[in-house]
């Protein structure tokens, strides 16, 4: 931690610290988890039903206020989900997509939108659940998953196909694509995060006021994007598992 | 040559190469995608879409080098 001795040295102001590798670490039974991971997707996940909660509680005929929202954020999911997928499976996916983007939304902008750092931890720091590379993994993992079941459940045994469609010689690759679609997925979101709030941190290191704030409008963009992303390839890979060769 | 010196200048290849080839994709992206607009500018909500969604892509594969980048200067196995 020699490197980030170095980098620390500008920093006589507390208003942001470069922390890579510092957790807040807790003890439960024979593992090691990131508390500040699990506090801030637990915080995460509290707004994601509270949210849905008040949509829910009073439905009106015409909606208004939150309810109104939700409907919009709902039909902008369906609408995502049934462009990959298709118009006659997407229906099943749509909750597992809508949950998938909605998480990483939510915690990619309450990374860079709630001033973490005025709760004080122990060690480390509250940031977006999302940069830590196990949350994105697990997600990856997640989708994995999810496109297997969907071409199980859909193909039966026959799902094992199309590893040797059209030709055997490219059973290699295709096994190998398994393995790199949850790498590039996972990397992919941690880096981008990752990198948002180090890019930030480190304008913010160098002048603390004014200066970081087109950085930071850049960030929650490309944070949106990046959710979006996360959820159009999970909708593809699963089309891709779904999808018969033979129509 | 010091294994943290040589960490520090691969981290610095490592993403500045890694930028070299996603920065050529980009460009030709944007510019086809310029060029588009221009010839039919009422699909410029799809076209604009669809260039967002492909320049994040892109960009992911600079991301990737910056990944190794940040593992070798603060995860870095061999220090």
């Amino acid at each position: 931690m020699e490197i980030l001795g170095a980098l620390t040295f500008v920093n006589t102001y507390t208003l942001a610290e470069l922390e890579v590798g510092e957790h807040f670490l807790w003890k439960i039974g024979n593992f090691t988890v990131h508390g500040q991971v699990f506090l801030n997707s637990w915080i995460v996940i509290g707004l994601l039903v509270i949210a849905s909660l008040a949509a829910t509680r009073n439905i009106q005929k015409i909606p208004g206020g939150i309810q109104n929202f939700m409907e919009f954020v709902l039909e902008f999911i369906r609408d995502l989900v049934r462009n990959q997928i298709g118009e006659k499976e997407y229906r099943d996916w749509v909750p597992f997509i809508g949950t998938l983007f909605l998480f990483i939304f939510v915690s990619n902008w309450s990374g860079a939108l709630v001033p973490w750092k005025l709760i004080e931890l122990p060690s480390g720091e509250l940031a977006a659940p999302t940069n830590d590379i196990n949350t994105t993994l697990a997600l990856a993992l997640l989708t994995s998953l999810a496109y297997f079941y969907a071409g199980l459940k859909k193909k039966g045994l026959s799902y094992f196909k199309h590893y040797i469609e059209p030709t055997p010689v490219l059973l290699p690759i295709a096994i190998l694509e398994d393995f790199t679609k949850p790498l590039s997925l996972s990397f992919r979101l941690f880096g981008n995060i990752l990198a948002d709030e180090l890019v930030v941190a480190v304008l913010v290191l160098l002048v603390p006021l004014f200066i970081p704030l087109p950085v930071m409008a850049l960030g929650l963009f490309t944070s949106a994007i990046q959710a979006l992303v996360f959820a159009t390839l999970a909708g593809a890979y699963i089309h891709e598992a779904l999808v018969d060769h033979h129509d | 040559m010091d294994i943290q010196v040589a960490s520090v200048i691969a981290a610095a290849l490592a993403i500045g190469l890694a930028s070299i080839g996603p920065g050529i994709g980009q460009g030709n992206a944007s510019g086809q995608a310029v060029a588009g607009i221009a010839r039919q500018p009422e699909a410029e909500g799809k076209i604009r879409g669809t260039l967002l969604l492909t320049l994040a892509f892109m960009e992911s594969l600079t991301i990737y080098g910056l990944v190794v980048a940040l593992v070798l200067l603060f995860a870095n196995p061999f220090v």
